[in-house]
């Protein structure tokens, strides 16, 4: 206990010093955090996967649509339990930067597929009833401040036109991770106009998701998809779901790379600066190791007390930035919830906080404790300032 | 009188270790702003640098890339007969109708599918984009099913070489020449006979029209033709600048992230260099009240030590940006979010980069350096030099 107080008390004799390096320490930390944050949102889409359900798309690339027709085909594979499918839409709300997902589905089989969109049973009814009708999620609607009966204008890149879509539900997520900013309508609807529109994708689809009765079949059944239509005018791709979205994430992977990088920079800023705290707070003390070096204490002592002090200045700043990741991933959350709608603090994320706060308490040290240890007791005593 | 410049210069190397550690947390800062910064330099430049200030390109109405533009046989047959079209060397009209669509290849090294655009060109694809030469093998023969690719792709994606064979749409494609197309965004494409192309992935209109203007202030004229001519949805953009467009989205996400972070983290180093700074002052009192007596002004020691905290931040300027311009021999390739498709661009250094990243470096030093400056020009003399 008394070696606690000798270490707080070091710590504190230089309050300015000590106030400045706990706040570095603070905003590394926090910095680290919000990075990893990052990252962790953007493997959102592959976290949230099922692993009972599969993804078949043209095996060309995704920008090939599938004809619709293959969807009985498919059923009567062995294992598979449900089968939906849906287009990418791509429409835009006023402008480009108000950018959400929004897709055309087939409603009935995509609400069972999946659960984690949770609707209101009245709601559910309304949105199956009309064609025109639209799901949002819970994240979108207070974005716009969108409310059930509203009429919502999407203008499409891809099939051209203004298209009018009545909001008949809003859903919420079942699970943290859950995407709440999307957007869905009927793909009879699409299907409709695109062949009055765009003839190329009359009755094709751009994807379609099999669920599966059992996460152990999804590998055969994968095979048997892929088999049924081999050598046909649009082959298919199909896989698990989360290498689906695995292979989204693995094509902007040097981008992450590059964030994975930084977040370990600001941990070498930080050690540097730590480590010069360290550094001044042992040059200036080398009279009182030499006291203490006469009196009998080895270097294992002054190691200790060296150690301690970063250690305890560290781990007050890494406390204070976890405690200040929270709401900080709150405003970034609301300001970037456009382009990462799922942004949690992973508990993954505290635990390596806290193993990079013991590493730049160690690695700080170590120069400033051999100094301290190896100077000679009569230069120690000697030296001035 | 002001005090001598090698004043700092001796107190930095006397305590070496702390100058050292302030340095390099500075320069780390430096260094991450200017490789994000070059990062986005990079991409804007390729893609700039992609299209040709003469030439146009139409796409349908309302489609912002290639992929989901469509231009019908009729509509590419008016633009034909357009008179501002400049004429090639064998008096033909410089005019290529061209179809791109995206195949996914698998990457070497992280098996990874990803996304990359097949070109179909005319003959007079190549005369447009004067750019593009062949390194290695022939060009494809028109109306076979040989296929050309890009330096980038040949480099980065598995089984891709000459005499190689690529399978989709039902057939298999020959690689028969490997093209260069120097930094720009046709290094990561791959080309063949438009009309192949057409005919495998079952595409009845091309994806754009692109044309050589005979005189570059022609194309306004252009501009309202298309739009007086209710055949004609189309929109029409000068080649440059449909690709710098390209590169808009992602190289404000990377400025963003870019700045953000260099906010965040310098920071840090300007805590770092306070912490210095405040220890450097505190250290010297005996000697800054030696200063004054001998007869220097506060003015002078506030300059010397707003000076050897500039010094500070000017050195880890010069070490971030040295590191920084290291990383102009790496290439990175990745999807670009507006295409979908793979781009390789590498990191780029310019002038105003440097200026940016010395002015951020010399800031940090500054406002690192000011209060314990202000704090050493503020003792009393006496009370100085009766410090032990």
């Amino acid at each position: 206990m008394l070696i606690l107080k000798v270490l707080f008390r070091n710590a504190f004799r230089n309050k300015l010093r000590t106030g400045l390096t706990l706040l570095g320490i603070t905003i590394a930390i926090l910095a680290f955090g919000l990075l990893r944050t990052l990252i962790s949102a953007w493997y959102a889409g592959v976290e949230a996967s099922s692993a009972t359900r599969l993804v078949t798309r043209n095996s060309v690339s995704i920008i090939f649509p599938l004809p619709h027709f293959y969807k009985d085909k498919i059923q009567q594979v062995n294992g598979v339990k449900t089968v939906s499918y849906g287009t990418w839409f791509g429409g835009v709300y006023g402008e480009e930067k108000n950018f959400f997902a929004n897709f055309a589905v087939e409603p009935r089989s995509f609400l069972e597929i999946y659960p984690e969109f949770i609707l209101p049973s009245n709601e559910k009814e309304n949105f199956l009833k009309d064609q025109k009708g639209c799901v949002i999620g819970k994240k979108l609607a207070s974005k716009f401040g969108w409310k059930i009966g509203d009429i919502v204008t999407l203008k499409g890149t891809i099939f051209l036109g203004n298209w009018d879509f009545l909001v008949r539900g809003i859903y919420r997520g079942r699970d943290k991770d859950t995407d709440e900013s999307q957007f869905f309508f009927h793909w009879e609807y699409l299907n409709e106009i695109s062949k009055k529109v765009l003839t190329l994708w009359a009755n094709q689809v751009g994807y379609y998701i099999i669920g599966v009765a059992r996460p152990e079949l999804s590998g055969d059944v994968a095979v048997a998809i892929d088999q049924l239509f081999k050598n046909s005018l649009a082959e298919t791709l199909t896989e698990t779901e989360k290498a689906f979205q695995q292979g989204f994430v693995a094509m902007s992977g040097a981008i992450v790379a590059a964030i994975q990088i930084v977040s370990f920079v600001v941990i070498f800023i930080i050690m540097a600066v730590v480590a010069n705290t360290m550094a001044m707070t042992t040059r200036e003390r080398i009279g009182e190791y030499a006291i203490l070096k006469t009196l009998g204490f080895g270097g294992g002592h002054i190691a200790v007390l060296i150690f301690g002090e970063s250690l305890v200045i560290t781990i007050m700043g890494c406390l204070l930035g976890v405690v200040l990741t929270f709401p900080a991933t709150k405003v970034i959350s609301h300001e970037l919830g456009t382009y990462f709608p799922v942004f949690n603090v992973e508990r993954e994320t505290l635990y390596l906080n806290f193993v990079a706060a013991l590493i730049i308490a160690f690695v700080a040290a170590i120069i400033p404790t051999r100094r301290a240890i190896k100077i000679r007791i009569a230069d120690g005593l000697r030296r001035i300032g | 009188m002001a005090i001598p410049l090698s004043y700092n210069f001796r107190n930095l190397w006397t305590r070496r270790l702390t100058t050292i550690l302030t340095v390099s947390g500075m320069a780390l800062v430096v260094f991450v702003f200017a490789s994000i910064l070059m990062l986005a330099e990079g991409l804007q430049k390729t893609l700039v640098e992609t299209g040709a200030y003469d030439n146009v390109v139409f796409l349908r109405k309302g489609s912002n890339s290639e992929v989901v533009s469509g231009v019908t046989r009729q509509q590419a047959s008016i633009l034909e007969t357009f008179p501002e079209i400049a004429m090639g060397p064998k008096g033909q009209k410089l005019l290529s109708k061209e179809v791109v669509v995206l195949i996914a290849l698998t990457k070497k090294g992280s098996d990874k599918p990803s996304n990359v655009v097949l070109r179909g060109m005319d003959e007079n694809s190549l005369f447009l984009r004067p750019q593009i030469k062949l390194v290695e093998g022939r060009l494809p023969r028109m109306g076979s099913t040989e296929i050309i690719v890009g330096t980038s792709i040949a480099r980065r994606f598995k089984d891709i070489g000459i005499d190689e064979k690529l399978c989709c749409g039902m057939r298999d494609w020959k690689i028969v020449g490997i093209f260069d197309a120097g930094s720009t965004g046709f290094s990561s494409e791959i080309w063949g006979d438009e009309d192949q192309f057409m005919q495998a992935f079952r595409r009845n209109g091309y994806s754009s029209v692109i044309f050589k203007l005979q005189d570059s202030s022609e194309f306004e004229n252009v501009k309202s033709r298309i739009e007086s001519d209710p055949r004609l949805t189309l929109d029409v953009k000068r080649e440059n600048k449909y690709y710098a467009d390209q590169s808009e989205i992602m190289a404000k996400f990377l400025r963003i992230l870019g700045i953000s972070l260099t906010i965040i983290f310098s920071l840090g180093a300007i805590i770092g260099a306070m912490i210095t700074m405040y220890s450097a002052v505190a250290n010297r009192i005996a000697e800054i009240g030696t200063l004054r007596a001998l007869g220097f002004k506060r003015r002078d020691i506030l300059i010397a030590f707003l000076l050897e905290s500039l010094l500070l931040g000017f050195l880890g300027g010069v070490l971030g940006l040295i590191f920084a311009s290291f990383m102009q021999l790496i290439t990175i390739s990745t999807m670009n979010f507006q295409t979908f498709s793979e781009l390789a661009f590498s990191f780029s250094l310019n002038s105003q980069i440097i200026y940016m990243g010395m002015a951020f470096a010399l800031i940090m030093g500054f406002v690192g350096g000011v209060l314990p400056a202000i704090q050493a020009s503020r003792m009393v003399i006496v009370d100085a030099l009766r410090a032990v």
